[in-house]
């Protein structure tokens, strides 16, 4: 049995070579995460309080910021990735899963990009 | 177009715990995305000032997010332990049948006593704080 579609068979193309970029994806944004999320899971327990003074300071040092939006931005991806998989497997009816994956996208780029914008504020304001 | 077979197939497989593991994994990565809002709430929080920050500090200590960060410890320490076997197998190694059941319980006690070293730092810093 051919896996190639009627249109892929007459057009005689091959493929895209897009079909590994999800996994690839997955793969290089689950290693970037092993280091971070330790990272971050490991200076939000140390930090001495939770108080907006602390938190502040702590998110204007400049390596905090830069891992904290790499953080964000990673693990946003990372996210997106996964979620994406989850709805392919489990809705099967294509215009509610079409549906899903516009939201769930557009709730992930919303996601990162406050988070991106939050942490830069508090760095930069703290900078000038 | 012809009938083709559909991913995941659940019924046909016969029970393992390998199976567990990997649904496991799954669950545990959706569960960390919800955490991701919750922290992004937290930092634009924290940019929007002390007034904004103490309102939401108010909503973040309701019962439902402490459920939620109960959830996060667990998750994180079994998502990154099982991830990790995930690389392991991308790599071709440890796929045979005897190597992966040998994993899953290496994933199993690893994550569990992450868990553990997690939540006492988490209460730990609790005590701290409070």
């Amino acid at each position: 049995m051919s896996l190639r579609s009627p249109l892929g068979r007459v057009l005689g193309t091959g493929s895209a070579k897009e079909g590994v970029q999800h996994w690839w994806a997955q793969r290089l944004t689950s290693i970037a995460l092993v280091p971070l999320s330790i990272w971050f899971a490991v200076s939000l327990l140390s930090l001495p309080s939770f108080d907006h003074a602390i938190v502040a300071a702590w998110m204007s040092q400049s390596w905090t910021a830069v891992l904290l939006v790499l953080f964000v931005l990673v693990g946003a991806w990372h996210s997106q990735l996964g979620v994406r998989v989850v709805v392919d497997d489990y809705v099967h009816a294509t215009g509610l899963r079409t549906l899903i994956l516009v939201v769930v996208t557009f709730a992930h780029a919303l996601v990162a990009a406050a988070g991106v914008f939050a942490i830069l504020k508090v760095a930069f304001a703290s900078a000038a | 177009m012809p009938q083709r077979p559909l991913s995941p197939h659940l019924s046909v497989y016969k029970f393992k715990y390998t199976l567990t593991t990997s649904i496991l994994n799954r669950a545990a990565g959706l569960v960390l995305s919800l955490g991701l809002p919750a922290l992004v709430y937290w930092l634009m929080a924290v940019a929007s000032g002390t007034s904004a920050y103490t309102r939401a500090s108010a909503l973040l200590s309701l019962g439902v997010f402490k459920l939620l960060y109960l959830g996060l410890v667990v998750a994180f320490s079994y998502h990154l332990v099982a991830g990790v076997r995930h690389l392991i197998w991308d790599t071709g190694r440890g796929l045979e049948r005897d190597q992966a059941r040998r994993s899953a319980w290496v994933v199993t006690g690893v994550s569990i006593v992450l868990m553990v070293l997690f939540g006492y730092c988490a209460l730990l810093a609790r005590a701290r704080i409070s």
